[in-house]
């Protein structure tokens, strides 16, 4: 018999609608596979009491026979979205106890649609990470370990906290946030899917910023299908986010399934990097022939300045955090170190509450922000992102999307990269050009590795066409036939 | 571009970050190493490129200009690390 924690949220909500058993039955479920993986520390806080409450009211209206698109399933929170009396933290000392007074509009909107949050999930430092060891609370570890090894591996970050808890069955899907990678790479790391749509789709308010231009909300989910769910209630025009589209919702899910005859995909060939593993670029051709099976046409194109996103990237993203974070000066909120002067308390505050990775972009930040190296530095990476954009828009002239890995490796051990700031940033090298453009991407397991380890493969779509990677992604999905479950040792 | 002890004493201060003496040194070693990564974008030819500020083609939107929301100090005040009397208590900022 299927366990109701193994069940995808697609057919959970379909079991919570016909009744076979009750909201309540499912959350307690899932608290209770919650409790038994703390030694995943995938969360940072459990909200079991508030859970059940949510989930009794979300019975009373099944019974009713109403009930919203989520009604009864249980959902975790990346620790970056604020919730309402629910203590949030960013993966940060500096947050304190901070116990927001108000929702954040993404997490409003899956509670309208009747879900339920079992906890806030653990992540990299105001989302600065691609392996979750900057968190403050210590890094998540991932499910899923190498065949005959039991070292302790990475889920990646820095959504790392909602990979890991659906990779491992905690939760029927997470909220997460993607500034350069932080959905997709996790779920190539955890065998799970993971999109981050066109910028503007989902609401920032509520969310804690890093690199406002940059940052934008997504799922992390079981199934392609799945995600799509999730997306519907996410997204939509928010008047309360100056950058949120105020464009219509699709019926994301009912693309998923659809035939991808006819469609012209593009293979970049600048991301076939040096060094990048054989089994990597193995399951990118598999992916291409998957795809043609289906129908596509699978074309090679040219993103000439793919090389120079990242560098860029460690331009924009610092510079826009060391001003977004300039907020934490311990008066309004959060913690706060004593000192001498005012400005002691500012310095001191700051230096106890980041850490060191959060502390090294803010510098960044300041000095290509600062004096004389502005425009060497800051406007000159804004035209290099004005031309990476330009590179895609080009590319969209002739095919409907881009095929691609989701990373360049599968995941790693804990420690093994955290001695090198450049080495770690590289592991964002296929997904942080889109987060420059602004497009919708998604990662879908596509495979394992010899180590028996999952790998992704990325869809990128125009910008406001989720639609055409949901339809491409259901395709891929089916071909790949991803099984595979990590082990339960935890 | 190699960052020195001095540059990363500045921007510390910019930041408003207190660094220990003994953390600069290495400071200046990890920000250089990030810095020297990121020259490679001078070999990009961007002249006549407009830069890009937004992520989307879209203008900011206006609203009437009414009152929203407001009134609500103690939700303000709620996380306070001080406070009394509905302000904030920050420390002494003029002698």
């Amino acid at each position: 018999m299927t366990t109701l924690t193994s069940l995808t949220l697609k057919d959970a909500l379909e079991g919570l609608r016909s009744r076979s058993f009750s909201s309540a039955e499912i959350t307690r479920a899932h608290l209770d596979a919650m409790e038994a993986a703390r030694g995943l520390n995938a969360f940072v806080l459990e909200t079991p009491e508030a859970a059940l409450a949510q989930a009794a009211a979300s019975d009373e209206r099944l019974a009713g026979g109403e009930g919203g698109p989520l009604e009864g399933a249980p959902l975790g929170i990346k620790d970056l979205f604020c919730t309402k009396g629910v203590r949030a933290t960013a993966g940060s000392r500096i947050l304190g106890d901070f116990t927001p007074t108000y929702e954040s509009t993404v997490t409003a909107h899956l509670w309208r649609d009747g879900a339920v949050m079992t906890g806030k999930l653990n992540m990299d430092e105001f989302a600065m990470g691609s392996s979750n060891e900057t968190s403050a609370f210590g890094p998540v570890i991932n499910p899923w370990r190498s065949r005959g090894s039991n070292r302790a591996l990475t889920p990646g970050g820095s959504s790392g906290g909602s990979a890991a808890a659906v990779a491992a069955d905690l939760v029927l899907g997470a909220t997460a946030t993607d500034t350069g990678g932080s959905i997709r790479q996790p779920a190539s790391l955890t065998g799970t899917v993971g999109i981050k749509p066109t910028y503007g789709r989902c609401s920032r308010w509520g969310v804690v910023a890093f690199a406002s231009s940059l940052d934008q909300a997504g799922p992390l989910a079981k199934t392609v299908e799945d995600a799509a769910i999730l997306l519907k209630s996410m997204s939509g025009h928010d008047p309360k986010d100056s950058t949120s589209l105020p464009v219509d919702v699709p019926d994301f899910p009912s693309f998923v399934g659809r035939s991808v005859k006819g469609l012209r995909i593009g293979v970049p060939r600048e991301y076939r990097v040096d060094g990048m593993p054989a089994e990597i670029d193995d399951l990118w051709s598999k992916g291409v022939a998957w795809l043609k099976d289906a129908g596509c046409e699978v074309v090679e194109v040219s993103l000439p300045h793919t090389r120079y996103a990242l560098p860029a990237y460690y331009i924009i993203a610092p510079a826009e955090a060391s001003s977004n974070l300039a907020r934490y000066d311990g008066m309004r909120y959060g913690a706060r170190v004593e000192g001498a002067s005012l400005n002691d308390v500012y310095e001191l505050t700051r230096a106890e509450g980041f850490g060191e990775e959060v502390k090294r972009r803010i510098l960044i930040g300041a000095y290509v922000l600062s004096a004389g190296y502005y425009d060497a530095y800051y406007l000159k990476a804004l035209k290099v992102r004005r031309r990476i954009a330009d590179d895609f828009d080009k590319a969209f002239e002739g095919v409907d999307a881009l095929l691609t890995p989701t990373a360049p490796s599968a995941a790693f051990g804990l420690g093994e990269n955290a001695a090198d700031p450049v080495a770690m940033y590289l592991n964002d090298i296929f997904t942080v050009t889109v987060n420059l453009a602004g497009l919708p991407a998604i990662s879908v397991p596509g495979g394992l590795d010899a180590q028996g380890l999952p790998l992704g493969l990325q869809l990128i779509g125009r910008a406001l066409d989720e639609e055409t990677i949901f339809s491409l992604a259901g395709a891929l999905e089916k071909a790949a036939a991803f099984k595979a479950r990590p082990e339960r040792w935890w | 571009m190699a960052i020195d002890v001095e540059t990363v004493r500045k921007v510390a201060k910019l930041a408003h970050i207190r660094v220990p003496e003994a953390r600069l040194a290495p400071l200046a070693g990890e920000l250089s190493g990030i810095m020297q990564w990121i020259e490679q974008l001078a070999e990009v030819d961007t002249n006549g490129v407009e830069p890009m500020t937004s992520a989307v083609a879209m203008g900011l939107p206006m609203r009437e200009d009414v009152v929203t929301e407001g009134g609500d100090a103690a939700a303000i005040l709620a996380n306070a690390p001080k406070s009394r009397d509905g302000f904030f208590v920050v420390p002494k900022v003029v002698e």
